[in-house]
């Protein structure tokens, strides 16, 4: 049996829903971008051009939940299938976009480098528990205008994996197309085989801005799959219950849905967000509070009940280093997500409410992601009845160390994380160098950095997307990226 | 040579009947007994030791191993006699008397025959003469204790004790482990050495036999 976490009953889903529906109806949302209004006015809504408002209709959200897709799948630069987001499955990736790295060898928090994410790609390749990679931070070193191109680019060359990202401008977008598309070859191929997620943040209260709004359309354009990423801060910019949150986090993703939806009808979309409770004492919103991952899990159950898939900020922490708030934190929310069936969860790497990355955080939240997986997977019986014979095995044998048994199901049936988690007596633990768990994460990056093997993309297709990313950087006044000193 | 890489290859993924079978072939071959230890048997337990250390396998791999090396061990031992080539060393191990625990001590009986040392397994609740008559009689290099009491603990201060009395600390190395046993409890009761699980006991006793080469 598949354990599933349930928070909320489906009449008070229900009346969420409801409640939604009559806020954007009612109350209506900004929208500050010309097109996308004169769009939603074609299909019937009242626009206020002025006030950049506009009301939905029951209508155009019913037509545009019909017209969703139930599932979204993803694969990697290589073309092979990776996710298929839907139903209970789930998939973690790395907390995204950060300003800010954890300095592995001076353990102070710095602007991140070219060097730092050409390092991180690498290291994603190797781990096995997370399943897609993000942008996981910002280069400090290019431009900020390419900074979200750029780190794209770096992605798509040093890791495999399908890539959750986002565009910081209108303009950006293109060129983050075009480096998908010289990859797949043609647009069809992209939308048959999708590559990345863009993360697409409404404003709270009830607020689309220019930039996010139209890189919904132009993700929508080639059936780039989406995540709403609504923010509700409880307390603060939202409601201080956690229905009351529930209530805007729906409002604010069903109010993109539609956007996506009536630009163009089928394009994937997933029921996202990074809702947060707010702290009235130190003014900050802690992603590893227990009431942020109530409503993280609770919206997921929205999203369910609406068919779509889903994705959340949960597994993640607001500790400053890797310590034990770091790993409580990231372990209770990655297995409260992983037991609601959150489809992409968001965070592992991630620390300081969001604001930065630690490669030392990610391979042991690696680890994190391997147990939670392993839960998910719940107990089933395996040969296990009847029981006699395995045990008149054992009264016989003394052991079942080597029992066929034994040697079918132990790789299935147990977890077995890697050199990061402590698993020694403590005398071997002593004679190995009483490493601390930051030692072994720092060794283990080494291990996986060792290991690292170029792409294998064609080297046409290499040089294609340098030429579009040289392209794109030349605009901003940069002759050469720092990727290609390193 | 390519039987012994064979015997070696087939030893580390457990194959103890294709094992045994290559070795008789071996042997019919008339390759000295003694190379089929060393060359196809230990060198390829030996792969399969760095390779446990390295959790590139688990301890199932090991015991299946252990079993295939035990199996061809059972067709070379009379020929190793017969040509006077001595074995690899003989170990007497066992729980310490009033323990009852042997889980420990198994697993590394099991490891050390699968490593090629003869092993004497004296069971639980051993008591101290016991230790030091067979290790006497047997003629062994080592005597391995096991305890998972504290209770039961001064009983391995009793085996160092009477070795010295016996004059046998010289010639016989005493391994100690457990739960509750740590190499500072080793060293102050004048034992050998302390070993903390089964693949470092191996290691351990390896290297008492390094020492005395």
């Amino acid at each position: 049996m598949r354990p599933v976490l349930r928070l909320l009953s489906n009449e008070l889903i229900e009346r969420i829903i409801s409640e939604a529906r009559d806020i954007l109806c009612d109350l209506g949302v900004e929208i500050h971008n010309d097109g996308v209004l004169s769009m939603l006015s074609d299909h019937g809504a009242e626009v206020d051009c002025g006030k950049k408002h506009v009301f939905f209709t029951s209508d155009i959200i019913d037509k545009a939940l019909e017209a969703a897709p139930d599932s979204v799948e993803l694969y990697d630069v290589m073309g092979r299938k990776t996710h298929n987001l839907t139903d209970h499955n789930v998939y973690f990736t790395p907390g995204s976009a950060a300003i800010n790295i954890l300095d592995s060898i001076s353990g102070e928090i710095r602007k991140p480098s070219t060097a730092d994410y050409v390092e991180y790609a690498k290291l994603m390749s190797g781990l096995d528990n997370i399943a897609s990679q993000s942008t996981a931070f910002i280069p400090a070193d290019v431009p900020e205008k390419i900074s979200d191109s750029y780190r794209l680019f770096l992605s798509l060359l040093y890791c495999d994996k399908p890539v959750v990202t986002g565009a910081f401008t209108i303009d950006a977008f293109n060129v983050m197309k075009d480096l998908q598309l010289a990859i797949r070859e043609s647009r069809d191929a992209l939308k048959k085989k999708p590559l990345t997620i863009f993360s697409c943040c409404p404003t709270a209260p009830l607020k689309w801005s220019d930039v996010t709004s139209q890189n919904l359309v132009d993700c929508a354009g080639h059936f780039i799959p989406v995540e709403y990423i609504s923010m509700p801060l409880s307390g603060f910019m939202a409601p201080v219950t956690l229905v009351g949150s529930l209530v805007q986090h729906t409002a604010e993703t069903l109010s993109g849905v539609v956007l996506s939806q009536l630009t163009q009808p089928g394009t994937p979309i997933i029921y996202g967000g990074s809702p947060a409770a707010f702290d009235v004492r130190f003014e900050t919103t802690p992603m590893g509070a227990v009431e942020t991952q109530m409503i993280d899990c609770a919206f997921n159950e929205i999203g369910k009940y609406l068919n779509l898939p889903t994705q959340a900020y949960i597994a993640l922490s607001d500790a400053k280093k890797l310590d034990a708030q770091a790993g409580l934190e990231t372990s209770m929310g990655a297995t409260l997500a992983a037991l609601s069936g959150i489809n992409s969860i968001s965070g592992p790497g991630m620390l300081d409410f969001e604001s930065c990355q630690s490669l030392e955080k990610l391979v042991v939240d690696n680890e994190i992601c391997g147990m939670t997986l392993r839960l998910i997977m719940g107990i089933e019986p395996k040969e296990d009845f009847p029981a006699i014979p395995i045990f008149e095995e054992l009264l016989k044998e003394k052991h079942l160390l080597i029992a066929s048994h034994t040697r079918k199901y132990l790789h299935d049936e147990h977890y077995f994380p890697g050199a990061v988690i402590d698993r020694a007596n403590s005398s071997r633990w002593m004679e190995e160098g009483s490493l601390t768990i930051g030692d072994r994460a720092k060794m283990e990056i080494e291990r996986l950095l060792g290991i690292w093997e170029p792409t294998e993309l064609p080297d046409g297709v290499l040089a294609e997307m340098t030429v579009l990313m040289k392209k794109e950087a030349a605009k901003f006044g940069m002759d050469s990226l720092p990727h290609e000193d390193l | 040579m390519e039987l012994l890489s064979k015997i070696s290859f087939n030893l580390q993924s457990g194959f103890d009947e294709t094992v045994t079978a290559l070795t008789k072939e071996a042997v019919e071959k008339r390759i000295p007994p003694d190379e089929i230890m060393n060359i196809g048997l230990i060198a390829g337990m030996n792969i399969v030791g760095e390779k446990f250390k390295n959790h590139e396998i688990f301890l199932p791999d090991v015991l299946l191993a252990a079993r295939a090396m035990n199996c061809a061990m059972e067709v070379l031992k009379p020929l190793l006699i017969k040509d006077g080539i001595p074995i690899k060393g003989k170990v007497v191990i066992g729980s310490v008397k009033n323990d009852l625990h042997d889980i420990g001590k198994n697993l590394v009986a099991i490891l050390l025959k699968g490593a090629g040392f003869e092993v004497i397994d004296l069971g639980n609740d051993v008591p101290a003469e016991k230790f030091i008559r067979v290790a006497a009689e047997e003629n062994a290099d080592v005597i391995g204790m096991s305890a998972l009491l504290t209770t039961t603990m001064p009983v391995m201060k009793k085996v160092v004790d009477m070795a010295k009395d016996e004059g046998l600390y010289s010639e016989v190395k005493i391994m100690v482990g457990g739960a509750p046993v740590s190499k500072a409890f080793a060293l102050e009761i004048g034992a050998d050495a302390y070993s903390y699980d089964g693949a470092n006991a191996v290691e351990t006793v390896e290297s008492f036999f390094r020492e005395n080469s």
